[in-house]
């Protein structure tokens, strides 16, 4: 094998590891979960050589099949597929360490087709970030969405209605993205990502058309503003493994297609001046960020409140690709990471809790900071990252949106994004006075959360910190690489 | 290891360590105990060792690693930071036995926590104190907003609860603010690093840019020192146990913040650009109202340590007063203010704990006749008040000295007056408490005596400083050199 084929790798051992632990289940039901969390550590590690590989000789192409493209579908793994494919990797393998108790608990005696279906969730996504091919991309798309479907109606009894729901909507949005490749197919004759990119006439129609559809069908998977409703749902009602796994990465790959196709398809200038879309997305975007926070203060339910919060921090994300400067989507990227670790630590907290105390309504955590101090300070960690306060880093995302807003003197922007915090920490301190400082009605004995449970937890809210303070590591290493041609972040 | 570059790092790291340390030893009290006191033993010593430095005249600059592009994460010892860290590590000391002997004394709950925050809280001052830009000095003055919240909130009562929204109601927005001043400040300028004398230039943008850049700067750092309007969650903040009140609301976080307005009007305005703009006499007139307000607010509060909270609100002004007046004068005067009513705050801090804990009154109503059983802490009460009211002796004389002679310095009689008046109305809410204490007798006191030395060796301690300073000012810690230095460096020239 040669360094050249790790780009394949990364699918080819998450079909294996699904087959395998659908398999190990039917035998060895104890099992399964061990060869899942195997086959996350192993992708991880692929993930890593590949950022290495990248990192050394530059982006690393392979042809499926030995058709070389624009004929055949090509794997390209650039920086900014390796920063991603970190992202979900990293992600993956600290949910699956400590699902074993909350998945045999949700979806008793099925364990074995959750963890299959997990990872063959996986492969859609990481197949998305590697691909060099539209097409391929949307068989990607589909991939992740269905098994997505498969493990929100995994949760509890509203999920199937939460699952059926995003289904359709998820259906549509893939459906646009289709169409909005037809017409590109139809005008360039092409499928491959670059072939394309050198082909496309930003001032045909189609191809104004398509650009204008495909933002829709991904801004749908992405929920961007208005497009979110189907996501407090599905959050809410599935189950807190699931949750855990799909909210820190599902919503940030859509945003990687989005920058993937507007910026290094389309171009910068072609969806910042040409067309109005950059400024679509901005101010989408803005108003998610405060929709989201605003509903996130109305809710009781924790879940449901985490979801809504989702719903304002993916829209930061679109702030930084509205902006379309160096700095606002560099912002953007380590919003990529920050986002999805202090969420899923958050998430994984709620499952923490579940499996404690059998309850997740906000009130439930009353007091039980002194009873899970492990669990809840990274709680505290994450809560203060989602607020943005330094050192975090949450407060270095809003650093670089904020001045990549200023550059371009969308003061209005600046305004919103720095006011929402305030209301992100009217939800969050109300949140942590409670968990810290009233006494739990119940007197049953709440005790900390198993050790496969709390690591990750820790290890996610030690990272919401460290990425913080050394931001500019990440910038350095993946960001300033990752820049779609033309922008290039300064210093 | 310990060179001169690293010591403003070692100067952090004993506060920090302490805090793992703190909560390892929960159970062991006494050990847990140890660990503050060292740690603030040897923080305070790290700093004095970079005395002979400053005093020299260099500037001690560390390093980290980046922060962002082209900004690091940086700490610089020059002599205003040196003069504010000495300041908060000195007093955390003598903060640490009294801490002991106040939450034994009340059998307080969660004493680990309280340990863990206030070690936290100082690595925080600290931080601010020795940053060297704008982005590490942002990070650390947010830090110090988390990590005083446990401590605000620390009797868990639901005064202390809705004192603590408050608190964040204020302090979270100004950090929101602030941090959009430095944003804008990082885009126009490109340069975050403080300079004695200012970096900005009216190159930067246009007046009314400037202006308003000032005036998030000055809310940012404003609510923190209580500047009005933005001063109303600092009496409320007075649910904190008493020696929370006494370090963190006399002297470390309150300070932090006309420790901020100092930084921004000396090191990132400059009083050249803040002349050109005209933004001093706006703050001058903001910082004389609040001075003269909260020492009318002062005298309604029944409540002792309220009372003193509106006392720090009036002191803190008079900083911001030194630092909007420009002057040589005004800034060594002010520099000297943000010394000298730390020992003064936090020995009336530190009587009114002592007389908590002992009789559990608070009112300043019930106090009558107190003095003749607690005649060592009402003795260092009487030091303290008159050293705020600037009775010559005592060290508050010549840092009110010092800014009487600013603002004819800078031809602002007016200033003068309302300092003039701000003393009068000192001595009026003062001086009655001290009058009942001794000369009116209460039978209710007859069994009551002297805290423990734990608690009044602390006030002995920052009162017989005061006085000392009142002698000497210049003893010890140099703080006429230090002031008068950061004065000339600020402010270009000094005639004193």
């Amino acid at each position: 094998m040669t360094w050249s084929q790790l780009p394949i790798l990364t699918p080819v051992v998450l079909l294996v590891g699904a087959t395998a632990v659908l398999l190990t289940g039917r035998i060895r039901p104890s099992l399964a979960h061990r060869l899942a969390t195997a086959t996350c550590a192993s992708c991880f590690a692929i993930a890593i050589a590949l950022a290495v590989q990248v990192h050394q000789h530059g982006p690393t192409h392979y042809a499926l099949g030995g058709w070389s493209p624009p004929i055949g579908i090509a794997l390209v793994a650039d920086t900014l597929s390796v920063y991603f494919l970190l992202v979900i990797t990293g992600i993956a393998l600290l949910v699956m360490v400590g699902a074993a108790p909350a998945v045999e608990r949700n979806t008793p005696g099925r364990s074995a087709e959750f963890f299959a279906i997990s990872l063959i969730f996986l492969l859609g996504l990481s197949g998305i970030v590697l691909t060099g091919d539209l097409f391929n991309l949307y068989v990607f798309l589909e991939i992740s969405s269905l098994s997505a479907y498969t493990l929100v109606s995994s949760g509890d009894e509203r999920a199937g209605v939460a699952a059926f729901r995003y289904l359709i909507l998820g259906t549509i949005g893939a459906s646009f993205y289709l169409l909005g490749l037809g017409f590109l197919y139809s005008v360039t004759g092409t499928l491959n990502m670059a072939d394309m990119a050198m082909r496309l006439d930003p001032a045909a129609v189609p191809v104004r058309l398509a650009a204008v559809m495909i933002t829709v069908g991904i801004g749908l998977k992405m929920a961007i503003f208005p497009m979110h409703r189907w996501l407090p749902d599905a959050y809410t009602h599935a189950s807190s493994t699931a949750t855990a796994l799909i909210a820190p990465i599902m919503t940030k790959v859509s945003a990687y297609v989005l920058i993937r196709i507007l910026f290094f398809v389309f171009g910068t200038s072609m969806i910042s001046i040409d067309l109005p879309i950059a400024q679509a997305i901005m101010w989408l975007s803005v108003a998610g960020v405060l929709v989201g926070s605003t509903m996130a203060i109305a809710q009781t339910d924790l879940k449901r409140m985490l979801a809504y919060s989702s719903v304002a921090q993916v829209a930061y994300i679109g702030v930084g690709i509205g902006l379309a400067t160096p700095l606002a989507l560099a912002g953007a990227l380590l919003h990529v990471i920050n986002h999805a670790t202090m969420k899923c630590c958050l998430f994984l907290v709620v499952g923490a809790v579940e499996l404690q105390t059998g309850n997740r309504k906000l009130s439930s955590l009353s007091g039980l900071g002194r009873k899970m101090p492990w669990t809840f300070a990274a709680f505290t960690a994450a809560a203060v990252a989602m607020i943005g306060l330094p050192p975090t880093g949450g407060f270095f995302s809003k650093w670089y949106l904020v001045l990549g807003g200023m550059a371009t003197g969308e003061w209005w922007v600046v305004i919103f994004v720095l006011g929402a915090s305030l209301l992100t920490a009217t939800y969050f301190f109300r949140l942590l006075e409670s968990i810290y400082t009233r006494q739990g009605s119940e007197l049953a004995p709440i005790k900390e959360a198993p050790l496969a449970v709390a690591l990750p937890i820790v290890i996610l809210g030690l990272a919401v910190i460290l990425f913080g303070l050394f931001n500019s590591s990440i910038l350095d290493l993946f960001l300033r690489d990752a820049m779609p041609p033309g922008l290039v972040i300064p210093g | 290891m310990f060179s001169e570059t690293t010591q403003p790092l070692w100067a952090l790291v004993p506060s920090l360590l302490a805090i793992p340390l703190i909560l390892a030893t929960a159970r062991r009290p006494n050990l847990r105990e140890t660990w503050t006191l060292l740690a603030a033993l040897s923080q305070c010593a790290v700093v004095l060792s970079m005395l002979p430095w400053v005093l020299e005249g260099r500037v001690i600059e560390s390093t980290l690693w980046s922060l962002a592009p082209d900004i690091d994460l940086s700490l610089r010892v020059d002599p205003l930071g040196f003069l504010f860290a000495l300041v908060a590590s000195a007093l955390w000391i003598v903060t640490s036995c009294y801490s002991i002997g106040y939450v034994r004394g009340t059998r307080e709950k969660h004493q680990t926590r309280y340990f863990a925050s206030f070690a936290c809280c100082l690595t925080a001052t600290i931080g601010i104190a020795f940053s060297a830009n704008l982005l590490t000095f942002l990070v650390f003055f947010e830090l110090l907003t988390l990590t005083t919240y446990p401590l605000v909130i620390h009797k868990e009562t639901k005064a202390a609860l809705s004192a603590g929204r408050k608190y964040l109601a204020y302090t979270l927005p100004a950090g929101v603010t602030l941090f959009g001043a430095i944003c804008w400040t990082a885009t126009t300028a490109g340069n975050l690093d403080f300079v004695a004398g200012g970096f900005l230039s009216t190159k930067h943008g246009t007046t009314e840019t400037l202006q308003l850049v000032f005036l998030l700067f000055m809310i940012g750092v404003g609510v923190k020192a209580g500047v009005m309007p933005f001063h109303s969650w600092l009496p409320s903040a007075m649910a904190a146990p008493t020696p929370v009140s006494a370090l963190l609301h006399a002297v470390a976080v309150v300070k932090a913040g006309a420790f901020g307005v100092l930084r921004v009007t000396g090191y990132v305005f400059g009083p050249e650009l803040l002349r050109d703009i005209g933004a001093w006499t706006v703050l001058a007139w903001f910082a004389g109202i609040t001075l003269t307000m909260a020492s009318l607010l002062a005298i309604r509060q029944d409540n002792l340590k309220r009372r003193l909270a509106y006392s720090t609100i009036a002191h803190l002004s008079y900083i911001v007063l030194g630092a909007a007046l420009l002057s040589p004068w005004s800034w060594t005067g002010a520099s000297l203010h943000l010394v000298f009513h730390a020992t003064l705050k936090i020995t009336l801090f530190f009587c009114a704990g002592a007389i908590y804990v002992n009789t559990h009154i608070e009112n300043i109503s019930d106090m009558a006749g107190i003095g003749r059983r607690m005649p060592v802490t009402m003795a260092a009460f009487a030091i303290g008040s008159l050293g705020l009211v600037g009775f010559p002796g005592i060290n508050g004389f010549a840092s009110k000295w010092g800014l009487a002679l600013g603002s004819l310095e800078a031809e602002q009689g007016v200033f003068l007056g309302l300092l003039v008046l701000s003393g009068v109305l000192n001595a009026s809410y003062f001086l009655p408490i001290i009058h009942a204490a001794f000369f009116k007798t209460n039978p209710a006191f007859d069994r009551v005596a002297e805290a423990s030395p734990w608690l009044v060796a602390p006030l002995v301690i920052t009162a017989t400083i005061s006085v000392v300073w009142g002698i000497a000012p210049n003893l010890g810690a140099h703080a006429v050199d230090l002031a008068m230095l950061i004065a000339t460096s600020v402010t270009g020239e000094h005639s004193g």
